[in-house]
């Protein structure tokens, strides 16, 4: 079978670069979209995988990831459609990348600009934990009403002293618009602030885009006497590269023993190979 | 316009059916035997475990599955039931495919085994089964090396988060639905366990997904899901003994999810391979622990309605003539619009 460059008609890449730029013209907000069926179950990048399509150039160099793994099942298979329908070259290179589509993490390693981050979002909506209805998240939205956001948290810290929400963690965006940020650890939640790169959301099942422009104040939502805080890495280091200022995966071994690794590979094999790494400056340690 | 009684009138009913037969003849039931997610589907749903039996169903009802696990359901209550299996433990399950999404390794490995899982849904005509049998042979291997035949939970390695499920609720004895009437509120939880199991998969796949979407309380991470062949045996008869007598494919999920300030664990178990149903299993079986009065947690609105036997039959009883009863309200409307 012969496809089309990248998959996709030329008219629905048209219509996705649209949605895409008026995200960007106002970050944060979740614009509907007509997504399309993939050849791919939705709820595995189906609305990234649109957006990453749809920005593509032949001149593009792709990186795809999963869990901050380039080898994850998901991720080769990705790359796999990817490359079968656009012929583009693709990296595992965070560097040298120039589209990099993601689930569940930001790379450790700093995104400069011109690059743009494709994160697969499962849920664009960050008021569906303290509301049901799209109408009425809708209406909360436009008048800019978040305080059942603040009260969840509020409540949390009343009841457990701490907020429970690991991923998803929500954030104001250019003091707009409350932001799902997708399943990323709290740990990449600072990167997005005055980020040099584009962050791009894309909801296939669910059918909305949103977007974090370059330069753009993102802040958590906190209260001043609780500010935000990241997973607790300390006392802990990758059992490859010997890392310890980075997100790392807890391992299992057959004798119930417990160890940890990076869980972005291209930056723990930059470092297991001598490769300078240039980090996000930005970051806020637990 | 009158309204037409139906003449009662045996030949038709024949007819009908003729015309059906007629659809049928010359479809091997061989070849129904092989699609087995048909197959798996149907036993579940019957609640009882035949391939040949769920083939002979699907063939009968031209792949209409609903009608055909109404069929071996109904079957079922012509066998006569000797006794029960002694309670299973999954850890014995010969595993063909065993992944979990919390952790990136797990003891024992993630085997992957066959999945559509990673495919590209691109229609095509051609099939290459070259790898296929490769792979199987690597999996078994890896699998006796390690663990000699039993497999470790993922769970077992947790247990510091992990609150224990109720031991009374997982010591009382069976409740069977198949022969005791599901009473509320708070049916035991193997009364609700059995429900689950049998109820149809889209009403489950529904709510569970009605729960993820935020409409429950529940938004779990897979702890882990198997599927393999697990052994199933009896207290003989004569010895008292335990006893092998065979093996059923099955597919066992167990869901995490954090509740409030603590960890807890959904539980699936469906027959065949079936991993949509076990996972949605395992999430409304936790979200009808939660109940928040949302629809999915909800034990009447979940159990009274999943069953797909029961709601296809009332749901096209509808085709049965109701004039009696529609003739009343007419007479009520009419009364009434004067």
């Amino acid at each position: 079978m012969k496809y089309n460059f990248a998959y996709l008609d030329e008219d629905t890449k048209k219509e996705i670069r649209r949605k895409i730029l008026k995200a960007v013209a106002i970050p944060g907000h979740q614009v509907p979209f007509a997504s399309r069926v993939m050849p791919l179950a939705k709820g595995f990048g189906t609305g990234a995988l649109q957006i990453t399509l749809s920005i593509l150039t032949k001149e593009d160099v792709v990186k795809v990831i999963d869990q901050g793994r380039d080898d994850s099942m998901n991720a080769l298979n990705l790359k796999r459609l990817i490359k079968k329908t656009s012929g583009v070259e693709t990296t595992t290179d965070t560097a040298k990348a120039t589209i990099i589509q993601t689930r569940h993490r930001i790379p450790e390693e700093k995104l400069r600009k011109g690059q743009i981050l494709v994160l697969q979002c499962p849920f664009p909506e960050p008021l569906r934990w303290v509301e049901k209805s799209e109408a009425k998240t809708r209406k909360m939205h436009a008048e800019m009403d978040y305080s059942k956001a603040y009260l969840y948290l509020y409540e949390n810290i009343l009841r457990y002293g701490e907020v429970l929400i690991g991923t998803r963690y929500p954030v104001i965006v250019n003091d707009r618009y409350l932001m799902d940020t997708t399943p990323i650890p709290r740990w990449d939640i600072p990167k997005l602030n005055y980020a040099d790169c584009l962050f791009l959301f894309g909801a296939g099942r669910e059918k909305r885009i949103y977007a974090v422009p370059p330069y753009t104040k993102v802040e958590p939502l906190e209260f001043e006497d609780h500010k935000f805080r990241v997973e607790d890495m300390s006392g802990k280091r990758c059992a490859l590269c010997g890392s310890e200022d980075v997100y790392l995966d807890e391992v299992i071994k057959d004798d119930g023993q417990k160890y940890y690794v990076c869980s972005d590979s291209n930056f723990c094999e930059k470092v297991r190979r001598g490769i300078k790494v240039e980090r996000w400056d930005n970051v806020i340690r637990s | 316009m009158g309204f037409i009684a139906v003449r009662v009138d045996p030949e038709k009913i024949e007819k009908a059916e003729k015309l059906l037969k007629r659809k049928i003849q010359g479809i091997p039931t061989e070849y129904i035997k092989r699609l087995t997610f048909a197959i798996d589907k149907v036993m579940g749903e019957a609640g009882l475990y035949s391939e040949d039996l769920a083939a002979l169903a699907i063939r009968q009802s031209l792949g209409d599955l609903i009608e055909a696990s109404f069929m071996l359901r109904s079957f079922k209550n012509t066998i006569r039931r000797i006794g029960y299996s002694e309670p299973s433990d999954c850890r014995e399950m010969r595993v063909i495919r065993r992944i979990s999404s919390a952790f990136k390794d797990i003891p024992g490995g993630q085997i992957l085994g066959a999945t559509r899982d990673y495919s590209l849904r691109l229609l095509d005509d051609s099939c290459d089964i070259e790898n296929e049998e490769g792979e199987k042979e690597v999996i078994s291997e890896e699998h006796k090396v390690t663990f000699d035949g039993k497999l470790p939970k993922v769970k077992d390695y947790l247990k510091d988060y992990l609150e224990t499920i109720d031991e009374e609720n997982t010591k009382e004895s069976l409740y069977d639905i198949t022969k005791e009437p599901l009473i509320f509120p708070n049916p035991p939880r193997s009364a609700v366990l059995q429900s689950l199991t049998m109820g149809e998969e889209g009403a489950l796949l529904m709510l569970a997904y009605s729960s993820l979407r935020g409409y429950g309380p529940v938004h779990p991470t897979i702890l882990e899901l198997r599927q393999g062949y697990l052994p199933i045996k009896i207290k003989h008869p004569v010895t008292g003994k335990v006893v092998r007598v065979g093996e059923i494919r099955a597919t066992e999920c167990e869901v995490i999810s954090q509740e409030k300030e603590k960890l807890k664990i959904g539980y699936g178990l469906v027959f065949g391979f079936n991993e949509r149903k076990a996972i949605s299993m395992a999430i409304l079986d936790r979200c009808l622990q939660v109940k928040d009065g949302t629809p999915a947690s909800d034990e009447e609105f979940v159990l009274y309605h999943i069953d797909g036997v029961d709601a296809m039959g009332f749901v096209e009883h509808l085709k049965l003539p109701h004039y009696i009863f529609f003739a009343s309200i007419i007479d009520r409307i009419k009364k009434v619009n004067k």
